[in-house]
């Protein structure tokens, strides 16, 4: 027990950077989820630069960061960002980004220019805006019930409870809301409240994580860790948690990277949050990259392993002796046209039972030759199908039946040799085989 | 539409309803009263204000001029008896619910704000949801559904809602026979049960098999009664034939005259 209080003590900083830096990245994941869902997310970039001016003017007044008045001067030009936004898009005819696009910048450009001209001389600079200080704020410490805490524990631990509550308290109407804005105003739950709402909430966790980490983090992890999230599951509260799990992930690694490369803290923790994002793309079950990959590359095994089997059986069925035709399996991958998805699909046909192989001779197993025997039979029924129904030339047919014969199953050849009433023959007088029983 | 002799208040009474985007009227003085239930179809060309004309009775539009008035009081008081079918389209399909959520939405008005839908909204939310044949995937991610299915989804969730009025946009567009079918079927339940339902249709040719009455609209009200009387060649000639280049042409006077001032 001594040994990990003697660890905790000698890492302290260390820790303290990581915990803070988690639980401010966890309450702008939590409300990023929404914006990222309601297609908002640049209003949160557009709500954390907007809040300059706010924080500029209540620290002019009362000569302090980190009070009161500062916060709510914020949260009003906050609010007034989202509602700025809404109004010149409305009245303006202005179209919807031009109108963010304009009052953020407007917004920021006049904290600047109110900081450079009356704030210069105190601490509040446009780097720590924007950059933060994660390194330092650890250092800054108040004793409380005979433990030290970081200062900006309370603030951000305020945010981030406020962020959970919020979204328990209203989770039914932020559903619908985000959902079906229509539906929920006609229900009398107001789309515009709930949306002005959440903004108050997104300026409220901004300006609390404000000092403690600056814009760009909030920014990134308003966007990053939902957008990652969206991608990974396809549940709303699975995409919350996980969100919180990517935000937490990011600020480990974020500082353990920033430690390793002696870099910035807080860039370092959005560079974490966009690998796992990269990541997201090319890794997540349903909508990555490679299990589509994977699944093409899986349809094209079977096709053309279908496909060497057919010509097998035809082959057979060709043969006028008893004896099996001598075929080497070279050939066949030359007679399908070659290709890595043709060599890789006879070991794998292989390996399932479906051929073997004998010194370089290939043959069809009695497995095999039944799935052969009812993709033929698929083939031809199509064939058969097209001619009489279409009455399409004879040397139309082959090419489309080649292609759909790897998707007929037993139940619709059932229905095709029913409409055929049970043809015995192909249009190329070709025999139609029975059908196989597994 | 008719004369009521009864003192009940009319389901619906749209009295002088006028909307305007970016102050162009789009809906220039809508009068319309229903009295008794009916299955009532909104009909007109692109650009006629069938969408608004919904959306002005939901309150989801503020109203240039006029009242709507739903069950003797004003339709904000009354939004608990109205259910609302959104064109498919709406709604962004990707969104991480499943389709019993999604259901369980058409509930969330009558529970008001903080409370949480229970047992008992999942089991009504899971009728609703078999009603219209769907009982299967509850839960499926709403995008891995089909046109169609999404659309009963969206029905399911107007049953789930208890309405008395149900206002539908577009609940047949771009869907299979099969759904088609089961939407009519509903919209004769609904009506059998002495629901009142509005339905904005595209398809003219359904509309006397579909509808006991309809609503002719090109901006203004065209025609609006029985559809044995109302849906005539002389009314569908008026409600499509040509532009109404009088009241468009006012429409963009109004709006120049406001903006030069």
């Amino acid at each position: 027990m001594s040994e990990l209080a003697a660890w905790f003590e000698l890492h302290r900083l260390a820790i303290w950077t990581v915990v803070l830096g988690a639980i401010c990245n966890s309450a702008c994941a939590i409300l990023g989820c929404y914006l990222v869902l309601r297609r908002m997310s640049m209003l949160g970039d557009a709500i954390s630069h907007a809040i300059l001016p706010g924080i500029v003017v209540a620290f002019l007044f009362t000569g302090m960061l980190g009070s009161w008045p500062v916060f709510v001067g914020a949260l009003v030009v906050g609010v007034l960002t989202a509602f700025l936004t809404q109004s010149l898009h409305g009245l303006g005819n202005v179209s919807e980004d031009s109108s963010m696009g304009v009052v953020f910048t407007s917004l920021f450009a006049l904290g600047v220019f109110l900081i450079r001209n009356f704030a210069d001389r105190v601490h509040l600079d446009a780097d720590c805006a924007l950059y933060g200080q994660i390194d330092l704020i650890a250092f800054d410490r108040v004793v409380w019930g005979g433990l030290e805490f970081p200062r900006a524990l309370f603030p951000m631990g305020l945010a981030l409870l406020a962020a959970i509550v919020f979204v328990i308290c209203f989770w039914k109407e932020l559903k619908l809301v985000s959902f079906d804005p229509a539906l929920a105003t006609a229900m009398g739950i107001s789309a515009g409240v709930m949306h002005y709402l959440l903004m108050a909430m997104v300026a409220a966790v901004t300006v609390a994580a404000f000092e403690a980490v600056g814009s760009i983090l909030v920014i990134a992890m308003l966007i990053v860790p939902g957008a990652t999230a969206h991608l990974l599951t396809d549940r709303l509260w699975q995409m919350i948690v996980w969100s919180v799990v990517i935000a937490v992930l990011s600020a480990v690694l974020g500082y353990w990277g920033a430690v390793a490369w002696n870099t910035s803290v807080a860039g370092m923790m959005c560079v974490a949050a966009g690998a796992q994002f990269a990541l997201a793309v090319v890794l997540a079950p349903r909508h990555g990259l490679l299990g589509k990959a994977i699944q093409r590359l899986q349809l094209s095994l079977r096709i053309v392993g279908e496909d060497l089997v057919a010509m097998l059986y035809r082959t057979e069925e060709l043969a006028t002796t008893n004896a099996a035709p001598e075929l080497h399996w070279r050939d066949c991958i030359r007679a399908l046209g070659g290709g890595w998805v043709a060599w890789l699909s006879v070991p794998q046909l292989r390996l399932r039972g479906d051929v073997q192989i004998t010194g370089s001779l290939i043959q069809l197993t009695d497995q095999g030759r039944r799935l052969a025997q009812s993709l033929v039979r698929s083939h031809r029924l199509w064939e058969a199908f097209l001619v009489k129904h279409f009455h399409l030339p004879l040397d139309h047919v082959h090419e489309p039946a080649e292609r759909i014969e790897h998707y007929i199953g037993p139940q619709l050849q059932e229905r095709l040799a029913a409409e055929l009433r049970d043809a015995g023959v192909d249009p190329h007088g070709r025999e139609i085989p029975p059908a196989t029983r597994s | 539409m008719e004369t009521t002799t009864s003192s009940t208040p009319p389901i619906l009474d749209i009295h002088d309803v006028t909307v305007a985007y970016q102050r162009k009227p789009v809906l220039w003085d809508i009068d319309l009263t229903i009295t008794q239930p009916t299955l009532l179809g909104i009909i007109g060309p692109n650009g006629a204000g069938k969408s608004t004309l919904i959306k002005a009775i939901l309150g989801l539009v503020p109203l240039a001029s006029g009242v709507v008035n739903v069950l003797g009081r004003p339709v904000a008081q009354q939004l608990r008896v109205i259910g609302y079918v959104p064109q498919r389209e709406s709604v962004d399909w990707d969104f991480p619910v499943s389709v019993l959520d999604v259901v369980l939405m058409g509930t969330y008005g009558q529970l008001g704000w903080f409370r949480r839908p229970g047992h008992a909204e999942r089991e009504w939310a899971r009728q609703c949801l078999e009603h219209v044949g769907l009982a299967d995937f509850a839960n499926r991610q709403i995008g891995q559904l089909s046109g169609g299915q999404q659309q009963r989804t969206f029905l399911a969730r107007a049953l789930a809602q208890r309405a008395e009025v149900y206002i539908m946009d577009e609940p047949m567009a771009g869907v299979d026979a099969a759904t088609e079918h089961v939407v009519f079927q509903l919209l004769q339940e609904l009506r059998e049960q002495g629901k009142t339902v509005l339905v904005v249709h595209h398809d003219l040719r359904t509309v006397p098999k579909y509808f006991e009455q309809v609503v002719m609209l090109n901006m203004r009200l065209v025609a609006a009664g029985p559809t044995a009387t109302t849906f005539t060649t002389d009314n569908l000639q008026k409600t499509y034939g040509g532009r109404l280049t009088v009241l468009d042409e006012a429409g963009d006077a109004l709006r120049a005259q406001q903006r030069s001032e």
